[in-house]
């Protein structure tokens, strides 16, 4: 079943320079192949076109179920320098939670406030 | 026995106050640390002391906070690390004597000042190329506001050493603030990184205070966090081989979860497996995490590789100047005549020729966040907030954005919303670069004040 990575993984932005890490992080261990699988760092960063103009990076810690992507040159220049009314990128992660990725069935039970009927 | 207790005082300057009282009142700490410097914190004071000599040039809350906490402290005996001392370490130091006294410490209490990250004046000899770009560091001569290289925990180590009951410090590397205990009471080499890895890695848990209780964390239906009004700040029970559980006072807000750890200790890391510090270079993916309680996970194998032989410098730049405005529409058909107003104020910057590095109009509400990213599903938004940017050279050329917008209350689109009176719609932009400097060309300074 397709469902918003929402249901999935949480996710948390930190800013370093012109540089936002965007750490996804697995709900349950058995939902993290699924992320490793689809959400590549070539998917990624077509999700946020328009936002990050420089090389995403994606590093795998599978020990703990997190996927860490390191977006360059996504903070407008950097903090002093951004435009951007959220100048800290504090709010970009949350973009990728609408990222749409393919589950199945059998794992529903794992998924986060996840309700079939509404989704 | 419970290890070392370290707790955490503050995540950045402006961080709540009433938990590091509660820490220092109730969380039986043998050190309280204070993180209170962003990226462009120690360039912000020095455009204020430019501007108001009489800025002392520490933390502006650093009585509000030593009020809060020294009666707990000392009581308890809790020692204090902070970095509060921004430009002017001594300064707060003498200031935190005063305090010291009011709060009647015993005679003869030891407070140690750390200098020495400061070489605004040097930078450029000691430097070659900047990290983000690879030019020339001398391309910023002219516009450099100043230069702070990320000095470790070493000298705050060798002030505890001599029995300084609190050390403030300029710039320090955020997580070395909390481990200078750990290598202080523990004996560790600094450069056993098979040591400061783990010790490291827990202080970056600490260093951004509520980020590991709960703060920075809660999404409704997702995660949600009991009484995030109340969260307390983290506390790291550690060992002396760098395991550590990560807990709070009891009867407070928030939640120390897998979770919440999980996402602190990601937070800033860029390459998990190489997380550069000045005492030591980080690796979290060895990292173990386990719930031992309520509100309690246990934090082990962090590692550790050698250091390297350089130090991270932030070099802060005069670059300009950014003009800044914003005007509102709501009801129906908001959206279109937030783009009309769009589309005018597009023009009217052509004729008034307005030269901009860069401009925005966002639509807040739509898209100001995630800009061409951002889904446009769904029924029109009811309001429409369209805010103006733009960077410019001159604050003549920035001053232009809000003389524009203020031409919109009469001239624009009908059933604007505006709103009066205006001040401050530019400000100047502090631009912070990175390079690297010899380990070596860094002497840090410790001077010593008693009670």
């Amino acid at each position: 079943m397709r469902l918003p990575l929402q249901h999935v993984a949480h996710v948390r932005s930190g800013d370093k320079g012109n540089t936002s890490n965007i750490t996804v992080i697995a709900y349950e261990p058995d939902l993290y192949p699924y992320l490793k699988e689809q959400l590549t760092a070539e998917r990624f960063k077509a999700f946020y076109a328009g936002m990050v103009t420089g090389q995403v990076t994606r590093y795998a810690v599978d020990r703990l179920g997190v996927l860490n992507f390191v977006a360059e040159g996504a903070l407008g220049g950097g903090v002093s320098r951004s435009l951007c009314l959220d100048n800290y990128g504090k709010a970009l992660s949350a973009a990728i939670l609408g990222f749409e990725m393919e589950v199945p069935e059998s794992a529903a039970n794992l998924l986060r406030n996840y309700h079939p009927e509404v989704a | 026995m419970a290890g070392l207790r370290i707790g955490s005082g503050s995540a950045w300057w402006g961080d709540r106050l009433e938990p590091a009282r509660l820490n220092a009142e109730r969380g039986d700490l043998d050190y309280l640390c204070f993180e209170t410097m962003a990226e462009a914190t120690i360039s912000a004071a020095q455009v204020r002391k430019r501007r108001d000599p009489d800025f002392p040039g520490y933390d502006t809350y650093l009585d509000d906070r030593m009020q809060r906490v020294l009666p707990g402290c000392l009581r308890r005996g809790t020692r204090i690390i902070s970095n509060q001392g921004w430009i002017n370490p001594e300064g707060a130091a003498e200031r935190i004597v005063h305090w010291l006294r009011e709060c009647g410490a015993p005679k003869g209490t030891k407070v140690a000042a750390v200098s020495g990250s400061l070489i605004t004046d040097r930078v450029l000899g000691l430097t070659d190329t900047l990290m983000e770009d690879g030019r020339p560091s001398a391309s910023l001569a002219g516009s450099i506001v100043s230069a702070e290289a990320y000095m470790g925990a070493e000298p705050i180590v060798a002030a505890l050493r001599e029995g300084a009951q609190i050390v403030v410090t300029g710039r320090v590397a955020d997580p070395s603030i909390f481990m200078a205990p750990m290598m202080h009471e523990f004996g560790w080499d600094p450069l056993d990184h098979d040591r400061l890895g783990p010790g490291n890695g827990i202080g970056h848990v600490l260093e951004c205070g509520a980020q590991a209780t709960g703060g920075y964390f809660c999404d409704p239906g997702f995660k949600d966090v009991p009484d995030p009004w109340d969260l307390a700040f983290p506390i790291a029970e550690v060992e002396s081989d760098g395991s550590a559980v990560i807990t709070k006072v009891a009867g407070t807000g928030g939640a120390v979860t897998l979770r919440t750890l999980k996402e602190q200790l990601f937070y800033e890391v860029h390459d998990p497996a190489n997380y550069l510090t000045p005492d030591v270079v980080v690796d979290f993916t060895t990292t173990e995490l386990e719930e031992v309680g309520h509100d309690r996970v246990r934090v082990s194998r962090i590692s550790g590789k050698p250091r390297t032989p350089t130090l991270k410098v932030s070099i802060a730049c005069q670059e300009g100047f950014v003009g800044e405005d914003m005007f509102f529409y709501a009801g129906p058909g908001a959206l279109r005549r937030a783009e009309l107003a769009k589309r005018i104020l597009e023009e009217r910057f052509r004729i008034v020729g307005l030269q901009a590095e860069e401009i925005r109009i966002d639509f807040v509400g739509l898209n100001a966040i995630h800009g061409g990213s951002a889904a446009r599903t769904g029924p029109e938004p009811y309001e429409i907030a369209v805010r103006v940017a733009a960077r410019t050279r001159t604050r003549e050329e920035a001053l232009k954005v809000g003389r524009e917008v203020d031409g919109m209350a009469v001239s624009g689109v009908g059933m604007t919303g505006k709103r009066v009176p205006h001040q401050d719609r530019t400000r100047e932009v502090i631009g912070v670069w990175s390079s690297l400097v010899p380990r070596e060309a860094l002497s840090p300074v410790i001077t010593f004040y008693e009670s």
